[in-house]
């Protein structure tokens, strides 16, 4: 056991650095402008629709802090429920441990390859590159995983892996390792194009790998929300089905999710319900698949708990509105954030899970945020994700000391994207030390604040002010 | 493995030393709406996702099966054993889950006709439960369009009043509008790997 988290990706230079090397590309600022922009307008009306949407949101942040608080019965009782169905349940510890599970039940399967739904759980464990390491292929079927996969590119928003990426370049990845390429950029060509890739491996491969969206303690019962059908394919055809599932994703009872099935759609994809949810539990004869995995994983979760503060991020439900209202995330792409948990969301759950105050990156995350509260705002679980990011800040100044390099460049990072003038001014100054000077406190940044400080590094002042952004964005 | 679900329980009962008291979840929020007509609701709501759909008597849902069917030029139609025997429309080659259907079969049917268990009004979503007229589970998925019928007194209104209606140990499909994704820039389009052409028959 033991290892570094695979939450956070290796070599990742802490977020300062990585956000100042994401401000240059406008390719990338301009594709999730326009992601984004759509995407808000859209959760607003579905939300606006539900007249009784903030009860919900209240509900939905008490049943998971009841599950927070009595998890072991709930696991317990989970484990026992699935178990009666005929299911197989398994506790992973770490990644490593909940890789190892999956890759020996994918060999006794004797298969060589796997077709996958997406899920987070299985991406923060590296479970694709643990699986190739041990000969089994995992082929990803949602369409945004598949471009990502395709494309040798890494994760960037925790709904649309691949937000980061226009129609055109997605044709192009699709042009390059498709045997039947895309007709043309359309979106309906290129969902075809991935529709006529994947069907044969749907409909030959024998063991499929989920992560899930709840999972119902009382009765068992796994659910998978998904849109374009290919978790269906994944729950339905295969011989087998592994489901990899954070202990947190528990609800109590079948009618907790009279609450869960209003809150995500609406906040994620902004549909009164997305095309397809799936349910089952354990093992149904001549329906689905004959044998059932179920894998809990802690990999830091348990650690998380332990925070007072901090794990209210447990009552996450992934449903990604808190990055699409994100100034920060808007500019810096979800690359810059050096995990598979990106945004608001990922600055305050991914240190909590890498949970090692030494390590740099993570550290650096709970600084990567202005405070504005728009997250908190929008959460269909109120996460107050501001609150969290103070905490967690006093964690790393705690552990590193108040004067430490590291600590006053990443305190200044967050004083600058905490006032959108700051940013503005120092963008326009075209120097942020200068500003900076003139504040009397901090005359030069050591590294990794050098980076922000040296006029040659300070990105390229964008063609629409930060204010002007704000401005049009907030009203 | 034995030992990795102690030590996780442990952890689990460490980390809550502070033994945290949340408050009592509250549920203030509409289990159930009343609307003048949900019918009404639920086929505007299923045509939002651009899934055709159709209002019709009772008597009528033979007729506009085979009518609706010879529309699209179907010639063979995947079913599950159970559904009513006027529902068979004459001139489709009808292909019965029984014995089960072989996947490449099904993959090569012209559509699959199904009922439903439940309806949500509010959100245009069609429930299928493995029961009464709507068999496994891959047969409403391997076929290209799928045909369902779904009755008055199933639909509900709210999402909670269809949970509520339904058991939760069956394998269950939320099925709102064809298959579609977000994936490309954030909008939907339909049309990636489940049926692409939905549509539904409501009877009254
Ligand atoms: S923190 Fe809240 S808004 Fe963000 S992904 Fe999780 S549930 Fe959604």
């Amino acid at each position: 056991m033991g290892g570094r988290n695979p939450v956070t990706w290796l070599g990742t230079p802490s977020f300062p650095k990585a956000a100042h090397d994401a401000l240059g590309d406008t390719q990338l600022r301009r594709n999730l402008r326009k992601a984004t922009t759509t995407i808000r307008g859209k959760r607003a009306s579905a939300v606006a629709e539900l007249a009784d949407w903030e009860r919900l949101r209240a509900a939905g942040a008490a049943i998971k802090d009841d599950v927070l608080a009595n998890l072991d019965t709930y696991l317990v009782r989970l484990e026992e429920a699935v178990t009666a169905r005929g299911g197989v349940v398994h506790w992973a510890r770490d990644a490593e441990e909940a890789n190892r599970i999956v890759l020996d039940l994918v060999r006794a399967e004797g298969a060589d390859e796997v077709v996958k739904v997406k899920s987070m759980a299985t991406a923060e464990i590296g479970l694709n590159e643990a699986l190739e390491a041990g000969g089994v292929r995992a082929v990803e079927t949602d369409l945004a995983e598949l471009i990502v996969q395709l494309g040798d590119d890494r994760p960037s928003h925790i709904l649309v892996p691949a937000i980061h990426r226009n129609r055109a370049e997605i044709r192009d990845v699709f042009r390059r390792r498709m045997a039947e390429p895309p007709a043309s950029d359309e979106p309906g060509d290129l969902a075809e194009a991935a529709r006529r890739h994947l069907r044969r491996k749907f409909l030959a491969t024998k063991v499929a790998i989920s992560g899930a969206n709840f999972a119902v303690a009382d009765t068992g019962s796994v659910v998978v929300v998904e849109s374009e059908g290919n978790g269906r394919m994944c729950l339905t055809l295969p011989e087998t089905l592994i489901t990899v599932m954070g202990l947190e994703k528990i609800v109590p009872s079948w009618p907790d999710l009279e609450v869960f099935l209003q809150l995500l759609p609406r906040s994620s994809t902004a549909e009164r319900m997305n095309p397809y949810t799936s349910v089952w539990s354990g093992v149904t004869p001549g329906d689905g698949p004959r044998r059932f995995h179920l894998v809990l994983l802690d990999n830091g979760r348990t650690a998380t708990l332990a925070d007072r503060v901090g794990r209210q991020a447990l009552r996450c439900i992934r449903c990604s509105a808190c990055l699409n209202v994100c100034p920060v995330y808007e500019r810096t792409g979800g690359q810059a954030y050096g995990s598979v948990y990106p945004g608001p969301i990922g600055a305050i759950l991914a240190p909590q899970l890498v949970d090692d105050p030494h390590d740099e990156q993570a550290a650096s995350l709970p600084y990567a945020s202005s405070l504005c509260g728009a997250c908190y705002e929008v959460c269909p679980v109120r996460i107050n994700i501001p609150e969290v990011l103070t905490h967690l800040r006093g964690k790393v100044v705690e552990a590193k000391g108040k004067r430490t390099p590291e600590a006053v460049a990443m305190a200044a990072a967050a004083w600058m994207f905490a006032d959108a003038r700051r940013y503005e001014v120092a963008q326009k100054a075209g120097s942020l030390s200068r500003f900076l000077a003139r504040d009397g406190r901090i005359s030069h940044l050591p590294w990794p604040g050098s980076k922000w400080t040296s006029s040659r590094d300070v990105p390229a002042v964008p063609k629409e002010s930060f204010r002007a952004w704000w401005r049009r964005n907030r009203g | 493995m034995d030992d990795a679900r102690g030590e996780i329980l442990a952890r689990v009962r460490a980390a809550l030393a502070d033994r945290p008291a949340p408050a009592a979840v509250v549920r203030d929020y509409e289990r159930s709406r009343s609307v003048p007509d949900p019918v009404g609701l639920l086929v505007e709501r299923v045509a939002d996702y651009k899934a055709i759909v159709h209002r019709v008597a009772e008597a009528e849902v033979p007729e506009r099966i085979a009518e609706r069917l010879a529309a699209r030029g179907v010639t063979t139609m995947a079913v599950p054993a159970d559904v009513p025997g006027p529902w068979r429309a004459p001139g489709v080659t009808w292909l019965p889950d029984e014995p089960p259907l072989a996947l490449a079969e099904l993959d090569g049917v012209g559509g699959v006709l199904t009922g439903c268990a439940a309806a949500i009004a509010e959100t245009g979503t069609i429930v299928l439960d493995a029961g009464a007229a709507q068999g496994r589970r891959m047969l409403s998925l391997v076929p290209d369009y799928h045909l369902c019928v779904v009755r008055a007194d199933q639909v509900a209104v709210s999402v909670p009043e269809a949970l509520a209606r339904l058991e939760p140990v069956r394998p269950l499909t939320f099925i709102s509008g064809p298959s579609a994704t977000s994936d490309i820039e954030l909008d939907r389009v339909e049309g990636v790997h489940g049926p692409r052409t939905l549509e539904v028959l409501v009877s009254e």
